[in-house]
């Protein structure tokens, strides 16, 4: 239709109309967040009946739910070991990783208006790599004992986007000057850990390459404790930002003329994604591709409103990184693959496939 | 009544002077365009106002407060920025873009208030037949209208624009003009514009403000301003003014510094 027409038509639309136009169009992205979390509970369930031991999954919500109401719900011993101290910490550490690498994939993506940002793009990953790397090969660190490796991989990381931030604050907080610096450091950090593998013993090399891989075979309740608390108090204040993220993405120029400060925004919102990616991967290693893919794929389906795109993100990052870890513990079981290698094996397809049939330009 | 008061504004980018000294009176309900050669500072200028750039100076509002000692957000409830460059990165649907300009205006919640503000403005612009469709989609017309839009649901008092027709066709020129025109004098909003058309400033404009080298060079109302003498000056270019319509009208017949061929 010409513009025109439209114009000769002015009033064809009634006001009442366009309202409700817009209120399902934001209840289908609603509706998109409550099935995430209704998958996310099924999918927990049935991750928690796989393994050597062979429970149902109605064994294990009865398990879990009597925890919380004794007198209503009874479970044996067994079962609850087995899904309390076995099982449900890995899931929930499944989730919760998965949540935050994909939230703060979509942050850094909104805050650099960049698609093939991700929550390494500013080093990140290397700088954890080459933290851990020193633990393992020099057992050098900040801190000591079983929080050693750690402590360096999230200390480094964090040590890292605060070189980033000090380099790009010289040059003006733009979205090139931030990715330049981040590649700088990116193969500054490589190169180091490059230094210390070439010098390090043949196990510890190999320790090192497990350790990059990323797996949830490390969790307890105590990581997950602090996964959950930091992706959760994160993801709230990225959150809080919805706003000003969308205005950014609308140009800096504009951003400014709706009154986002715009350098404090970026800053604190690249703060705030590094922070989760470093509590996340300093516990489970380098895992790769959700922080990246997951926005994507929850972008193409929820549009680019940071107010859902954000947590939806996080629910569908927590699904692909819950079903790449329940495939990677039985696809060869009893061998259990490392979660990254998981995470890409099961994600590119359905990548390709939304990719490939999108209808209309994402960026 | 007067919206905008601006003195002694100067600008540089590092040691490069952009605009020096200048003085400036935005009045009510009134459209103003800022005309001159490439780089003499029309752009900057309209950055300046909006504090997208920090100018030195004083912008005086409508109550005597200084623009430049408000935040950005009151600074956004007062003034309207309509960029030049209609690339958007991010996906974003029509009805998300305006809804957007309530910003300076609403929390994180948006408020039936502000859907209903967003819904008459967009009636207002025309833009309602593609209100869910994404930003990019649409033409350049659309997408001047959509973001004129955007600048009026932040309800300011004057709107800047910055090359409002290029990248438009003569129709979509012209229909973005008598928009904004009819705008101006139908709420009492002022706005002030970029502009190289000589012409489409004449025909739309209550008064023009003549740049060059950052500075103002002349203020008045379009009939007084566009002489053969002052573009002569201004742009180096002999042209013939024609006075038979009700505003004048510019035909440049050559450059003077085109000494060859």
């Amino acid at each position: 239709m010409s513009e025109a027409e439209t114009i000769s038509k002015e009033g064809a639309i009634e006001a009442s109309e366009l309202k409700e136009d817009y209120a399902s169009f934001v209840g289908r992205k609603v509706l998109f967040i409550l099935l995430s979390l209704a998958g996310i509970v099924a999918l927990a369930g049935v991750a928690a009946t796989l393994g050597s031991a062979n429970i149902t999954p109605a064994e294990v919500y009865t398990a879990i739910l009597a925890r919380f109401f004794p007198g209503t719900f009874e479970t044996t011993d067994f079962i609850n070991t087995i899904v309390w101290q076995l099982r449900l910490h890995r899931v929930l550490m499944g989730i919760f990783a998965g949540m935050g690498l994909a939230v703060a994939g979509a942050a850094m993506q909104g805050i650099l208006k960049n698609p093939l940002a991700s929550p390494f793009t500013l080093g990140i990953a290397s700088a954890a790599s080459f933290g851990a790397s020193l633990a393992i090969i020099l057992g050098a660190g900040f801190v000591s004992g079983q929080w050693l490796i750690v402590g360096n991989a999230f200390i480094f990381t964090m040590l890292a986007s605060l070189t980033v931030y000090g380099l790009a604050k010289y040059k003006g907080i733009t979205p090139e000057t931030m990715i330049l610096a981040g590649i700088a450091i990116m193969y500054l950090f490589s190169a180091m850990t490059s230094f210390l593998q070439y010098i390090g013993q043949a196990e510890q090399v190999q320790e090192v390459v497990f350790w990059a891989m990323g797996s949830l075979g490390r969790s307890s309740w105590e990581k997950v404790g602090i996964i959950a608390l930091v992706t959760v108090v994160c993801t709230l204040a990225l959150m809080y930002f919805s706003w000003d993220i969308n205005a950014l993405g609308a140009g800096d120029e504009t951003a400014k003329s709706l009154g986002v400060n715009v350098e404090f925004v970026r800053v604190l919102c690249m703060m705030l994604a590094s922070l989760i990616t470093a509590s996340v991967i300093c516990f489970t290693g380098t895992i790769g591709f959700i922080g990246l893919v997951a926005p994507h794929i929850t972008r193409m389906v929820v549009g680019g409103d940071h107010r859902f795109l954000l947590p939806a993100s996080g629910l569908v990052g927590a699904l692909i990184l819950l079903g790449a870890d329940t495939l990677a513990r039985t696809i060869l079981a009893p061998v259990i693959l490392p979660v990254g290698i998981m995470t890409s094996f099961l994600g590119v397809p359905f990548f390709i496939y939304l990719f490939l049939k999108r209808r209309k330009e994402y960026w | 009544m007067v919206k905008i008061t601006i003195k002694d504004l100067s600008f540089s980018y590092g040691s490069r002077r952009i605009l020096e000294g200048l003085n400036l009176v935005v009045g009510d309900s009134e459209v103003l365009s800022l005309v001159g050669p490439n780089g003499s500072g029309k752009t900057t200028m309209i950055k300046c106002i909006d504090r997208i750039l920090k100018p030195r100076g004083s912008i005086l509002l409508d109550g005597g407060r200084d623009l430049q000692s408000l935040s950005r957000q009151e600074v956004a409830r007062y003034i309207g920025y309509v960029p030049q460059s209609t690339t958007s990165v991010l996906t974003t649907t029509v009805f998300d873009t305006i809804l957007m300009g309530r910003k300076p205006h609403m929390g994180w919640r948006v408020a039936d208030e502000d859907i209903d503000k967003v819904v008459d403005i967009m009636k207002l612009l025309h833009v309602e037949e593609f209100a869910l469709k994404d930003f990019s989609e649409l033409s350049g017309g659309q997408k001047q209208r959509v973001l004129i839009a955007r600048a009026l649901a932040q309800e300011p008092e004057v709107l800047l624009l910055d090359e409002p027709t290029s990248n438009l066709d003569v129709k979509h020129q012209l229909e973005a003009l008598d928009t904004v025109r009819s705008i101006v004098k139908k709420t009492g909003i002022s706005a002030v514009m970029a502009i190289h058309d000589l012409n489409l400033a004449a025909r739309y404009s209550d008064s023009l403000v003549m740049l060059k080298n950052g500075m103002v060079h002349a203020v008045g109302d379009p009939s007084s301003l566009l002489t053969m003498e002052n573009i002569r000056e201004i742009f180096g270019v002999e042209a013939v003014v024609m006075r038979d319509l009700d505003r004048p009208y510019v035909v440049p017949i050559r450059s003077l510094n085109a000494e060859a061929v």
